[in-house]
């Protein structure tokens, strides 16, 4: 736990458990910006202690709920369902051993409506706080306290820099940068966390980069 | 210059500014985060509100708990608090803490304090006292940032999370930050904030975290009412000039070693203590289907 005084008194959030229901909430939150929005359809494979005790810690109504982008202190979660039948949501939950994970960790597949599938592994470390391990199946670690964005671009010498440099030219801090590859030449994935808000021009200009084919910003999911 | 890691370290930075506690604590997280004074404040005050409606919400309502196992408890002790043996204060204090851990097992929304299985007491013992001694807005303002001061302390040199340091480190550190509290209400000087923050966590040492099928119901809430009622036992003794032979800092390190020492099967996994009873695993029999 880290020592602000805030984090002794708070988070303001929904019940019963920060591990189990706010942090479920952040995950689902999470993978709602990496799916750019509601997906048409979700499947949840819960793991290890959210596979056991996932109805009683309402952990299914925070999961749909970050889904449709709630926070963790919004009072709809608890009919959640309700709001993703008004959203054309639909979804369904299964349990799954994914091995040696952390004890709540969970794969979220989404059926986007555009056609595309995204799928995310996350865990709930505990106190709210979640750490992402896997996005569309490239290995990753991030934890949504930060600004993040996420791309999947060429693996094309030059196109970091040009990157990076858009950062500089805002005088936006990079906190974290990591890139990852499938192989030499395919395709790769860039994970940018900053200190400052990334305004959505700055977006835009990663976005139309050549070889940037999709970026996913990631924000507010501790706010 | 206000920075703190322990006790000791902030009864000595209130001595040399000459400043009041929570005006230290304040300061320090202005430092910390950058924030305004203002905007601090301004974050703590809504808290205050949210713990204030999660009592009424509870107290109020019959709220049904997502396990079923807990609901409609703060409502009935608060129906009989003229004929209460411990006192009409501290069976509010009791009632509202159930209250708040009644909405938060229906996913009400609450204020983790410092966490949500722990956090009816620290409201609990502030809306009551609040209520019978009208004290005005800004003093129960500035008692709950002594309590997040002392909660902080005991984060930095042990744990606040149960499966970490079982129960002893939620409850346990719930109701030492709440007995400070009191005790500031009513008067107290910094020392005696922690001399009461000591003797809370020291009669909650060794607490197990042994949550029924996983849930924060059993025996979470209950331990709640009596953690709060233990909160406000040890202001009353401080008062009346009662000293900790252990002092605060210290019994923070206790805290921390015994909760090295506890197996891992008492806290929060739910293979231990109430949670391994057979009425717990007929329950949890019924519920995983």
């Amino acid at each position: 736990m880290g020592a602000g005084i805030f984090e002794v008194i708070g988070p303001v959030m929904v019940g019963p458990s920060s591990s189990h229901t706010a942090g479920a909430v952040r995950i689902g939150a999470i993978a709602n910006r990496i799916c750019g929005g509601i997906p048409a359809r979700v499947n949840f494979y819960l793991h290890g202690s959210f596979a056991e005790t996932y109805r009683g810690h309402g952990t299914d109504n925070a999961l749909v709920g970050g889904i449709l982008g709630m926070s963790p202190s919004d009072e709809r979660l608890r009919n959640s369902f309700q709001y993703a039948r008004k959203q054309g949501l639909e979804f369904d939950f299964n349990t799954i051993d994914l091995g040696d994970v952390h004890p709540n960790t969970i794969k979220i597949v989404m059926h986007a409506r555009d056609g595309l599938i995204h799928e995310v592994i996350g865990s709930s470390i505990g106190g709210g706080s979640v750490l992402i391990s896997s996005v569309d199946n490239s290995r990753v670690e991030f934890s949504g306290k930060y600004p993040t964005i996420f791309t999947s671009h060429e693996d094309k010498p030059g196109l970091i820099a040009r990157v990076t440099s858009l950062f500089a030219d805002r005088g936006i801090n990079i906190a974290f940068l990591k890139v990852f590859r499938y192989s030499r030449g395919s395709d790769a994935s860039m994970l940018v966390e900053t200190d400052a808000q990334m305004p959505a021009d700055l977006i835009g200009a990663i976005g139309k980069l050549e070889g940037i084919k999709s970026i996913v910003y990631i924000n507010e999911i501790y706010s | 210059m206000f920075q703190y890691n322990k006790a000791a370290e902030l009864l000595s930075i209130c001595i040399s500014s000459k400043m009041a506690l929570a005006e230290v604590i304040i300061q320090a997280e202005m430092e910390e985060s950058g924030l305004s004074r203002d905007d601090i404040w301004q974050m703590m005050s809504e808290r205050f509100d949210i713990m204030k409606n999660s009592i009424i919400n509870g107290v109020e309502k019959e709220l049904k708990s997502k396990g079923g196992l807990i609901g409609g408890n703060a409502r009935k002790l608060y129906l009989n608090l003229n004929s209460a043996l411990s006192g009409k204060t501290a069976t509010k204090a009791v009632s509202y803490a159930l209250a708040v851990t009644e909405v938060n097992a229906s996913m009400g929304k609450i204020v983790a304090s410092p966490t949500a299985g722990s956090s009816g007491i620290l409201p609990g013992v502030l809306l009551a006292l609040a209520e019978d001694y009208d004290y005005p807005r800004e003093k129960l303002i500035e008692a709950l940032f002594v309590a997040a001061g002392l909660g902080r302390i005991i984060a930095i040199n042990a744990t606040l999370s149960g499966a970490e340091g079982g129960c002893q480190a939620e409850c346990g550190s719930a109701s030492a930050m709440a007995a400070a509290t009191a005790t500031y209400l009513v008067g107290g000087s910094p020392e005696q904030c922690f001399n009461a923050a000591a003797m809370a966590l020291k009669g909650l040492l060794g607490l197990v975290c042994d949550p029924v099928a996983g849930l924060v119901e059993v025996p979470c809430s209950k331990r709640n009412a009596t953690s709060t009622a233990n909160a406000l036992i040890c202001a009353d003794m401080t008062i009346a000039g009662i000293q900790s032979f252990i002092p605060f800092d210290e019994v923070v390190e206790a805290m921390h070693r015994v909760g090295q020492l506890m197996s891992p099967d008492l806290r929060e996994t739910a293979r231990g203590g109430c949670a391994a009873v057979p009425t717990a695993l007929k329950y949890e029999k019924t519920i995983k289907k």
